[in-house]
């Protein structure tokens, strides 16, 4: 009583498969002359060709911002984006931002704030932070937190996101209310006991 | 064995460390992009790609592989599946890791059979990752289909007793009294059923193997995904026939896991049985949707009934589950008998079951089986305070237990009354008006405060670290642990600096390389604990030898001290009577001759203390919500989350570890739902636009109390882990406050606008 059922492609493998091209790309202001198919993503070329592994694969899909980068100053989704279309084009990367030793403004703020816990969301969600600021129009806590939503964080640490972001957005003046901690020291020294 | 700082306060000591809210160690790494996750190390010579292709039926056999077709592309590698792979390991026991449950762990490539949608066919390697998904989007397979089940509703009836075996599963309390007497004779009681479907752990990265074949023989370089990296290694090996000296498993950094990389995973079987069929370099990464073909928080099927007297005591408890396995395996979690340690009862009754469907076997996430369970029960409780006539806060109160009822243990330490307390006066919870639907904000949103508490384990388990104090004063700490965003880089360097008195900067701690000491998977909140405390082993270690080094120097200061009567502060062993007969590490060095002074540490469990008492974390949630009842939308707009687990090594991480655990209640309470589509077996929502997590604009303002305790007994370092506890309670009280708004008690997560329209 089983049924037959056939994983079947859409289309019929083909031996006849496009040669690999030459693709040059500017990215962190250094040129980079690569050998890749024609759909290869900016997001794979720029990981598995240029081994400039900090701009991170989330999904693949355009749904988590994990890839996003800036061209020419605009944050884009690097996994939606085919590389050989952004040639002649000024990609920067998380690597163009700033070096372990030396960080930017906006990367030293998301170490203060602790704006991250696992780091993979982050060079993202950095570079969708320096298109906020490019972009000139966010300035409230509310319009923050509206577009930068689209840079998921799984493991929650929006609000130490927006922290960072406010006190680069406006050079430290901005105190924001979104939380506090508060240490209660140990009162009793003593385990309970049974009543 | 104390550690006495006798330097005036006016003086910041370098080396006084812990407690104190300091960077990530490893910050500067994760922001620049220089932390290198498991798909991004580069190999040895060339490097081929491996693309999993995943069975679109449920059940059933595999008839065919088209395999030729695809390997006439040039460029295409192999075809690995059922076909072709080699038999590796005899016997069950070979493919169980440190934390399987009990059952027939699921072998990849192994069989023609299907037991699960999405099941990993067929791995395609080739020379560039566009070919290999090319030539994996083209491979055809045929199959015979049978008939599955993925209804939990339809096996209720096949249920069973949840077998033990699993680390961290406690089978449900013995029942007490007569529930079913207590339950119709009590003037005020509740019941309810209570549901939430499955959940996958979604970390951002997806999971992912590197495996560099070094071409010395089968040694190999695995970088992979994981939260324990000896785990993994003791899985290949065994699997594999390979010693730990050819299979060498590092995890430097781990994009999240929460749960989900308890387990290896199949990618790192399949990049490590390519790379020794090929004899070549392999990396394998699974896809978002493959991210959810493993693994999940199981659908869960609840019911609870509580009873209580006038005065408002309880005197009737019962909390049953019944929840999801999958054909194979017998995934348990601890769900009910957080219900009986929060409250007293003199009748109560607990139940756990389990019922197969054809899906894979859940595994471990956030909070395992507690989030579950606490959900249903600090839902009723609350429901049981209205019909009581108390104030929430004030029945919790009213219930509190000073013991573990459950076990008849006292707890090691319990400031879950402070939780109540500094959370109450934060939130402002005597402006609460009692009655539902009674508080609107200026917007005329309807506005509910609710609250609930959580319980979660202070365990501990077997750790080992090694220390090495360099001539040029520099101290390296390594363990095979993991960090997976908890902080664990930095927590375990303030460690090792205050135990030696040395300033953060001369101390670098390693992990997640299986040529370190073995450290457990990092899950359960038990690595600050353990890993901890074997850090401070080894570094004491050191320190001893330090010490007798220096008593061997010309006119020692510190002649005929103990280790007891001496301190380790900024770079100095001093007396700790006269802290002017102190000697300098470095001097002390210099003397020595020695190149480097090394000492192994561990730590455990202590099994006395196990069975003297009751060892939890713990924490009260307040949470106010506002609703629009023409749209049935809900807002979380303040949540006050009081922690009490122990000693806080590190408040920014540590609120951190509890801001990640309010997020994820507040996602599994409004947002969190794979949808199974029972025709077809399968999961249909799987990927980021469609399984719902929070975004930035959805988080608004958290505070974070935490109200510290000492505990010596739960650990030696005090410390009780805070990875899970920040997610107990929210869940509830976002429910409950949502009750409060609204008049409505949802009991079926997650609280979408249909459930109030």
């Amino acid at each position: 009583m089983s049924l037959q059922f056939i994983q079947e492609p859409l289309d019929k493998a083909t031996p006849h498969v496009v040669p690999a091209q030459a693709v040059t790309l500017n990215v962190n202001g250094e040129d980079h002359t690569i050998q890749i198919a024609p759909w290869t993503s900016l997001l794979d070329a720029l990981r598995e060709y240029m081994d400039l592994t900090g701009t991170k694969k989330g999904c693949d899909h355009g749904q988590c911002g994990a890839c996003t980068v800036l061209v020419d100053g605009k944050r884009i989704n690097s996994c939606l984006a085919l590389a050989t279309v952004y040639q002649g084009k000024k990609i920067q990367t998380i690597e163009g931002l700033g070096t372990e030793d030396n960080l930017s403004p906006l990367q030293q703020a998301f170490v203060d704030h602790d704006a991250f816990q696992c780091g993979y969301c982050t060079p993202g969600q950095i570079c969708s932070a320096q298109g906020l600021i490019n972009e000139g129009r966010c300035k409230t806590e509310d319009e923050v937190r509206e577009h930068m939503s689209g840079n998921l964080c799984r493991c929650g640490a929006y609000t130490n996101i927006l922290s960072a972001v406010m006190e680069v957005l406006h050079d430290g003046d901005v105190v924001v209310d979104n939380g506090v901690l508060i240490t209660v020291p140990v009162a009793s020294t003593k385990a309970s006991s049974v009543e | 064995m104390s550690q006495t700082i006798a330097t005036p306060p006016t003086v910041r000591l370098d080396s006084d460390v812990i407690g104190k809210p300091i960077n990530r160690t490893d910050g500067p790494a994760k922001v620049s992009g220089a932390a290198k996750y498991a798909a991004e190390f580069g190999v040895t010579g060339p490097l081929w790609y491996g693309y999993i292709v995943s069975s679109p039926v449920a059940k059933g056999k595999i008839t065919k592989i088209h395999a030729d077709e695809v390997l006439a592309i040039p460029g295409v590698q192999q075809v690995f599946s059922h076909e072709n792979v080699p038999s590796f390991a005899w016997f069950d026991r070979a493919y169980k890791d440190d934390v399987a449950p009990g059952g027939s762990p699921f072998r990849p490539l192994h069989e023609p059979e299907i037991m699960f949608n999405q099941q990993p066919v067929a791995l395609v390697v080739a020379e560039t990752f566009e070919l290999a998904r090319y030539a994996a989007s083209v491979l055809r397979i045929e199959y015979d289909v049978e008939k599955h089940n993925t209804d939990l509703d339809s096996v209720i009836g096949e249920a069973f007793d949840a077998p033990k075996g699993k680390t961290g599963f406690v089978p449900p309390p013995k029942p007490k009294g007569d529930m079913n007497k207590a339950f119709a004779e009590a003037p005020h009681k509740v019941a309810g059923e209570y549901i939430h479907r499955a959940q996958h752990h979604n970390p951002m990265e997806m999971f992912a193997t590197t495996v560099d074949w070094l071409g010395d023989g089968k040694k190999m370089k695995i970088y992979d995904k994981t939260q324990g990296a000896p785990n993994v290694q003791q899985y290949i090996a065994k699997i594999f026939g390979l010693s730990t000296n050819e299979a060498r498993v590092i995890s430097k950094f781990t994009g999240g896991g929460f749960g989900s990389g308890l387990r290896p995973q199949y990618q790192v079987f399949l990049a490590v049985m390519a790379a020794l069929e090929l004899e070549h370099s392999v990396r394998v990464v699974m896809t978002r949707t493959q991210m959810f073909s493993f693994g999940h928080r199981p659908h869960t099927l609840q019911k609870l009934r509580i009873a209580s007297d006038d005065q408002g005591h309880i005197q009737a408890l019962e909390h049953k589950a019944l929840a999801e396995t999958s054909q194979f395996e017998n995934a348990t979690e601890t769900v009910v008998n957080w219900t009986g340690i929060l409250y007293n009862s003199p009748n109560t009754n607990f139940d756990y079951q389990l019922s197969k469907i054809d899906v894979y076997t859940p595994l471990d996430m956030r909070a395992p089986g507690a989030a579950t369970g606490n959900f249903a029960s600090e839902s009723a409780i609350d429901e049981m305070s209205y019909k009581a006539g108390k104030d929430p806060l004030d029945f919790r109160l009213l219930n509190y237990t000073y013991s573990d009822p459950t076990e008849n243990k006292p707890f090691t330490s319990k400031r879950l009354d402070d939780c109540y307390h500094e959370g109450a006066a934060r939130f402002g919870w005597d402006q609460r008006n009692p009655e539902p639907r009674s508080m609107r904000d200026e917007k005329g949103m309807l506005v509910g405060w609710g609250v609930a508490a959580g319980c979660w384990d202070a365990s501990m388990q077997k750790a080992a670290a090694k220390a090495v104090l360099s001539a040029d004063g520099h101290l390296t700490v390594n363990s095979a642990t993991n960090d997976q965003g908890a902080g664990t880089y930095v927590i375990m360097t303030q460690m090792a600096a205050q135990t030696l008195g040395l300033p953060m900067k001369q101390v670098t701690f390693n992990l997640g390389d299986t040529n370190m000491p073995a450290a457990p998977v990092q899950g359960g909140s038990w690595t600050a604990n353990s890993v901890g405390a074997a850090v401070k082993d080894a570094c004491q270690e050191v320190g001893k030898k330090l010490l007798k080094l220096a008593q061997k120097m010309d006119d020692s200061p510190l002649a005929g001290a103990d280790f007891e009567d001496v301190q380790f502060v900024d770079g100095h062993i001093r007396a700790n009577e006269d802290i002017t007969r102190s000697v300098a590490i470095e001097d002390i060095l210099a003397a020595s001759g020695e190149e480097k002074i090394e000492a192994d540490g561990k730590a455990g469990p202590n099994p006395i203390n196990q069975l003297k008492y009751s060892m939890h974390s713990h924490n009260a949630v307040f949470v106010e919500v506002k609703v629009d009842e023409d749209l049935g939308t809900i807002h979380v707009t303040r949540v006050v989350n009081a922690v009490a687990a122990g000693r806080i090594m590190n408040p920014k991480t540590a609120r951190s570890q509890v801001l990640g655990g309010t997020v994820w209640g507040l996602s599994m309470a409004m947002m969190e739902e794979t949808y199974l589509n029972n025709e077809l077996g399968r999961y249909m929502n799987h990927n980021y636009a469609e399984y719902h997590i929070p975004v930035n604009a959805d988080i608004h303002k958290i505070d974070v109390i935490f109200v510290e305790e000492e505990d010596d007994i739960a650990s030696p370092i005090g410390v009780k882990g805070v990875g899970e506890i920040g997610m107990l309670g929210v869940a509830a009280a976002i429910a409950n406050a949502v009750y409060h708004a609204t008049g409505k008690r949802v009991r079926e997560l997650p609280l979408t606008s249909d459930k109030l329209l």
